[in-house]
């Protein structure tokens, strides 16, 4: 039996450390693998991003790749946390957090999860600048397609 | 039938969903981005490039080439850039 990972889309900040000692607590748990991904400043550039999503598919497709890892890799816990709405520089946007009871299987799940929500999580970036112009939408990487193929 | 729209598919169509009677004959979705397309300069504008557009069927990823019938809700968005 996998475990059920747990999901969270909110606009709120995340608290990493909260969540990284929430994921160790069960005392099996050899581990803790986090990654999180931040707004940069593109040079001081940019004032914010704002991300749009789909409300009910994000969390749902979130959750189907989380379900995924937890059954490829024995995982203990797994908790993915994804912001919407507007994001300054330095502030986190995502949380991908995996524990086991050895090492490898964290490390390897947290980048499987990134590397599938990256390209199927309905989210969508686009750029506020400091001079308060509302830049384009942020195109998808070619790369970020290519990941996938490792996982097959 | 509900369509919901995202991203600059949603800036160039100029609304974030709509509900549709579809004419007979959209079997799949590349069969309703067709119609769509013929909507207006709107939609033309969204949607010149059908190959890039992404599509789920009630919140689930969909090809091009699946079938429409039965589903409550069609999204259109273009590639995802969450993470």
């Amino acid at each position: 039996m996998s475990i059920e990972p747990s999901v969270s889309v909110q606009s709120g900040r995340i608290d990493i450390a909260a969540v990284t000692a929430e994921l160790a607590l069960s005392g099996d748990v050899g581990g803790v693998v986090t990654f999180a991904g931040y707004c940069r400043s593109e040079d001081g550039k940019l004032a914010a991003l704002e991300l749009e999503h789909y409300p009910g598919m994000a969390e749902k497709e979130i959750g189907r790749i989380a379900k995924q890892a937890a059954e490829r890799w024995p995982l203990l816990a797994a908790k993915v946390i994804h912001r919407y709405g507007k994001i300054a520089p330095g502030e986190e946007i995502v949380l991908v957090a995996c524990a086991s009871a050895h090492r490898a299987a964290a490390f390897e799940a947290a980048e499987f999860l990134m590397d599938f929500l990256k390209s199927r999580a309905p989210f969508w970036k686009r750029e506020h600048l400091i001079d308060g112009t509302v830049g384009g939408w942020v195109e998808a990487k070619h790369e970020d397609d290519t990941a996938l193929e490792r996982w097959r | 039938m509900k369509l919901v729209y995202f991203a600059w598919i949603k800036d160039r169509i100029g609304l974030a969903e709509e509900e549709v009677e579809l004419p007979a004959g959209i079997i799949t979705v590349k069969d309703l981005l067709r119609w769509l397309r013929g909507r207006g300069a709107h939609y033309e504008a969204a949607l010149q490039a059908p190959e890039v557009i992404r599509v789920a069927i009630d919140q689930e990823h969909a090809d091009h080439s699946d079938p429409i019938s039965g589903a409550r809700e069609i999204a259109l968005f273009p590639p995802m850039t969450g993470g």
